[in-house]
């Protein structure tokens, strides 16, 4: 394990300067929302739906001032405190999300792959075709009808985004395991009588363990956008149950329209600021865990003289010529 | 007429330990009309001269030395700008080589319009299609598109591509490793058939030394980026002056042959290559000298030159 | 010859087709589903505040929500075969009317964006590609990121708050001044057309102004995965063996960049670009409500509002539909362009 890690981080070291200090940034920004996140009531001045203050109701779209550094909605709420119990929401969605569909895809991908046969094929047409739908209408119609069914929330969101990347961790435990299933050493276990499983399995940890964290990673800029995407259309998390971004954005169209700004800039920038993060996290480790990708760093040097290389400066001065 | 001269040629590239001296001071020339094969193990630089030659070089890659060109002095631009219409380069694996989304009428036009501005449509054509006769395409298959074609048929339209601008010097790196054995005999058969209809002098690049010995009028030897020893093929490989060398022909396979020899050690590191001559850590006939300074350059009484020191007394001024 | 090889892409076109059939069937089928498995009943959901307990039972026979299931699930598909989508139940009009009446600011819209999208994306990504590692690809790898990161629908808003408001230089709302809505005589259901055909070049010039907000921060929302995947490709095929003949072969710098390389790096950039048009369409149903844009999108969100599932059902239908037939055109076009898959 202690080997694992130090390999990767030498060929973090051996990456491009630029990957790596994307990995980096990436790396340390969504860190940041993180622990925001979590410290959201430590951190936030006011409760996402807190409109007064010791008796005094808030301004109603104040600017931004002393009291509230991001200024005030149209509902008198604090922009800053929804900015940051907005990150929490974000986090708590798309953690269940990535986990649920991680869960669901690795599951369904390891049946179609070890079963086979008309099963594999049902599935793989069923994905295909999840996978062309218009993922964000997907999750609406989703959450449309969830919200009928079970309420809305941020598990019921959740479990409406989680439907849209099943398919991409399918197909990739999928092809692992179909892989795996011909590998020559496989094959060779088989012959001998011993149990391929442990092989394949240790075979498609090691091919899982490449290619989801770079997925995970950039599934949950996605799903951060389908969040908002949903809250923007009036369908994610209902402002009464918690703070979210596309939802803030929402109440912002007729706020823009008056040409009132800062109701719009900060959750948007939250989100923007986020997904980039994810997205430059995701490809350096994309760039570090798959050695295809990479390249040879081209090394500047100095050609020396020619004399000093090719022969001794004594020498050269018998050279038969 | 010298159709190319080389002095000092050299090729290092950076890496993450420091530069690599893939080639590293390389005198070579090459004869109009003249077939000379270069031959080494993997990495002792002899494909990075041949691209070097035509100034295709990896990213981060200088080169210097005094090339001169059918008489005239080039650099690196210059030899850029010659390519294809003087210095021709068959490559060593014809299956990726041509532009899968091109037909091969496509491929000549576009060379020959960058070529031959002048040249009307007709004349394209007729010459495309006797370049691909030459080397055994036949004309039905000329709008056809790459993945029509096995790889021995994607080499011989290379070569018609190569040869079809008619350059002087034709540099063709390992042509046949690819492909299967009657299929090399074929191309080997045609390159040094066509080189006399084409008046072309050929570098054949290669690890074969059966192939040289059947192909080439001259050999040169090159280990761990300097050629150390060249000279006529059959008195080369009759009786080999430098130790390399020797080794090299004990080590292939004939039916004359009884038992495997290979050489000690492995190919020098071209980082840091050994000081004086490199071939001393591997040598059986190392003596004290040899570590600690450059040999000389000799040029043999049968015209040859090697870098040893065990040739060193021979030496005679030019 | 010539014939052999049409004849083989006769004949890979119709394997495509007929492959496309299943699938279509199975989106069919996902969205039946996903329809009935919703608890309650859909015409009391829509309508059971307005309407009497005779009247609903009387629209859920004419909607066939009376039917036994799999007889609904077979009218269905009988319909959507014969292009019928069905009616909305709040205003009891034809999807179809929705689809005409509407789709031609939807299809403005996103073509547009992609016209947009592909007059700067390609020539960015390639120049990222060429230029690997150097400043200019970071920035431009960067804006791609950026434009991908940033929501629509904030983008729209920053647009809007920037050259509608601070500048006032493009209106933000809506597909045309009211004047020329009310004005231009409708032939075609592409307000931009009408005015065209009207000769009226005022109007013209109105709807174009209106288009330009939208159509931007569509396009950027494409343009950025555009511009990442042309240059990964590019990098690709400037580093093949074919790149690096044509080089040795004396071809000058330009040809070999735009002719082998570009070439060769759009045929997996045609395919994810057909993709694509999944992220097209939600990114379009969010800049039609962000600008108010009287497209496909905005019905579906107003339906969508007022729970009415035959509308919803028909919409996404038929957005599911355009999702099968772009991915078949991809494909016939990728056909076109690159013979290996002819065959």
């Amino acid at each position: 394990m202690a080997g694992r890690f130090r390999r990767t981080l030498a060929t973090v070291r051996s990456t491009g300067a630029v990957p790596r200090w994307l990995l980096y940034i990436g790396g340390a920004t969504v860190l940041v929302f993180t622990l925001v996140a979590l410290a959201a009531p430590l951190i936030a001045p006011y409760d996402f739906d807190q409109y007064r203050s010791d008796g005094t109701r808030f301004p109603k779209l104040g600017h931004p001032s002393g009291d509230h550094p991001f200024g005030t909605t149209v509902q008198s709420l604090d922009v800053l405190s929804r900015v940051i119990w907005g990150a929490r929401t974000a986090l708590e969605v798309v953690v269940l999300a990535v986990v649920f569909s991680l869960i669901i895809g690795v599951a369904l991908g390891l049946i179609s792959g070890f079963v086979g046969g008309w099963l594999d094929r049902v599935l793989v047409l069923l994905m295909d075709a999840l996978f062309a739908f218009p993922y964000l209408l997907l999750a609406i119609v989703l959450s449309f009808l969830l919200s009928d069914a079970i309420g809305s929330g941020v598990v019921t969101t959740a479990l409406a985004i989680t439907v849209v990347y099943v398919p991409q961790y399918f197909r990739v435990v999928r092809g692992s395991t179909m892989s795996a299933r011909e590998l020559p050493y496989v094959e060779a276990a088989r012959v001998i009588g011993a149990k391929p499983r442990t092989i394949i399995v240790r075979y498609l940890l090691a091919n899982v363990v490449q290619s989801v964290p770079v997925v995970a990673t950039l599934n949950a800029g996605d799903a951060i956008l389908t969040l908002a995407g949903l809250g923007f259309l009036g369908y994610g998390i209902q402002p009464t149950e918690a703070a979210e971004w596309g939802y803030d954005l929402q109440r912002a169209v007729s706020d823009a329209n008056a040409g009132i700004w800062w109701t719009a800039l900060y959750p948007g920038l939250a989100i923007t600021v986020l997904v980039v993060a994810l997205t430059i996290l995701g490809e350096g480790l994309n760039e570090v865990l798959n050695p295809t990708l990479r390249r040879r760093r081209a090394f500047a040097f100095l050609l020396p003289g020619r004399s000093a290389s090719t022969q001794a400066p004594v020498l050269a001065a018998k050279e038969p010529r | 007429m010298t159709v190319l001269d080389v002095r000092g040629l050299r090729v290092w590239y950076g890496s993450s330990r420091g530069p690599v001296r893939a080639v590293d001071g390389v005198d070579l020339a090459i004869g109009a009309g003249e077939v000379v094969g270069l031959v080494g193990e993997s990495g002792s630089g002899k494909s990075t001269l041949g691209k070097g030659l035509l100034g295709l070089l990896p990213d981060g890659a200088q080169m210097d030395g005094d090339v001169t060109l059918r008489g005239e002095p080039v650099d690196a631009r210059e030899l850029r700008r010659r390519r294809g219409s003087e210095v021709g380069l068959v490559f060593q694996e014809p299956m990726t080589r041509l532009d899968p989304l091109m037909r091969i009428s496509e491929h000549f036009t576009e060379l020959l319009k960058v070529h031959d501005p002048g040249v009307s449509k007709a004349q394209r054509e007729k010459r495309a299609l006797a370049a691909l006769r030459d080397v055994g395409i036949p004309p039905s298959r000329y709008q056809q598109y790459p993945h029509e074609f096995s790889g021995g048929m994607r080499q011989r339209i290379m070569v018609a591509l190569t040869l079809v601008l008619r350059p002087a010097l034709v540099i063709a790196d390992e042509p046949t490793t690819a492909l299967d054995v009657l299929v090399e005999g074929q191309i080997l058969a045609m390159l040094s058939e066509l080189r006399v209809t084409y008046q072309m002098a050929l570098l054949l690049i290669t690890h074969d030394l059966g192939v040289v010995a059947e192909t080439c009028d001259r050999v040169a030897v090159m280990y761990a980026g300097r050629i150390v020893e060249q000279g006529d093929v059959r008195t080369v490989f009759r009786d080999p002056s430098h130790p390399y060398t020797r080794e090299l022909l004990r080590s292939t396979i004939s039916l004359a042959t009884s038992e495997l020899h290979s050489i000690g050690g492995a190919p020098p590191d071209l980082v840091d290559p050994p000081s004086g001559c490199r071939f001393h850590p591997r040598c059986p006939d190392v003596m004290p000298i040899c570590s600690s300074q450059d040999p000389l350059t000799s040029r043999l009484a049968d015209g040859r030159r090697v870098e040893c020191w065990l040739r060193g007394s021979r030496v005679d001024a030019r | 010859m010539g014939a052999v090889r049409s004849g083989s892409l006769a004949r890979y076109i119709g394997t495509r087709l007929l492959l496309a059939i299943p699938m279509v069937w199975i989106l069919l089928t996902m969205v039946f589903v996903l329809m009935r498995v919703a608890p309650g009943d859909p015409v009391s959901a829509a309508l059971g505040a307005r309407l009497s307990a005779d009247q609903l039972a009387e629209r859920r026979a004419a909607a066939g929500f009376d039917a036994p299931i799999l007889q609904q699930y077979w009218d269905f598909l009988g319909h959507i075969v014969r292009l019928d989508f069905g009616r909305t139940l709040t205003d009891n009009r034809p999807v179809t009317d929705i689809i005409v009446e509407n789709g031609g600011a939807t299809l403005t819209l996103t073509l547009a964006a992609v016209i947009l999208a592909v007059l700067f994306g390609l020539p960015m990504g390639l120049h990222a590609g060429r230029r690997r590692d150097k400043p200019d690809d970071i920035v431009i790898r960067l804006f791609g990121i950026l434009t991908f990161a940033a929501p629509v629908f904030f983008v729209g808003l920053l647009f809007q708050l920037f050259f509608g408001k601070a500048l006032g230089w493009l209106p933000t709302s809506g597909q045309a001044s009211p004047v020329v809505q009310a004005t231009v005589e409708t032939k075609t259901h592409i307000l931009l057309l009408d005015t065209i055909i009207a000769g009226d070049g005022e109007a013209t010039g109105d709807v174009l102004k209106h288009l330009v907000l939208p159509a931007v921060t569509l396009g950027l929302l494409t343009l950025g995965v555009l511009v990442r995947m042309t240059r990964v490709n590019v990098i690709q095929t400037l580093g093949s063996d074919y790149v690096e003949s044509a080089r040795a072969r004396g071809i000058p710098d330009r040809t070999v960049v735009v002719r082998h390389a570009l070439r060769n790096a759009l045929v997996p950039v045609i395919t994810v670009m057909g993709l694509q048009a999944a992220l097209l369409l939600g990114g379009a149903v969010l800049t039609e409500q962000t600008f108010n844009w009287p497209g496909i999108g905005n019905q579906l969100v107003d339906y969508l509002n007022n729970r009415d599932y035959t509308a919803v059902q028909g919409i996404i239908t038929f957005f599911a539909l355009v999702v099968v037939l772009i991915s078949l055109l991809i494909d016939i076009i990728n056909a076109l362009v690159d013979p290996r898959i002819r065959y």
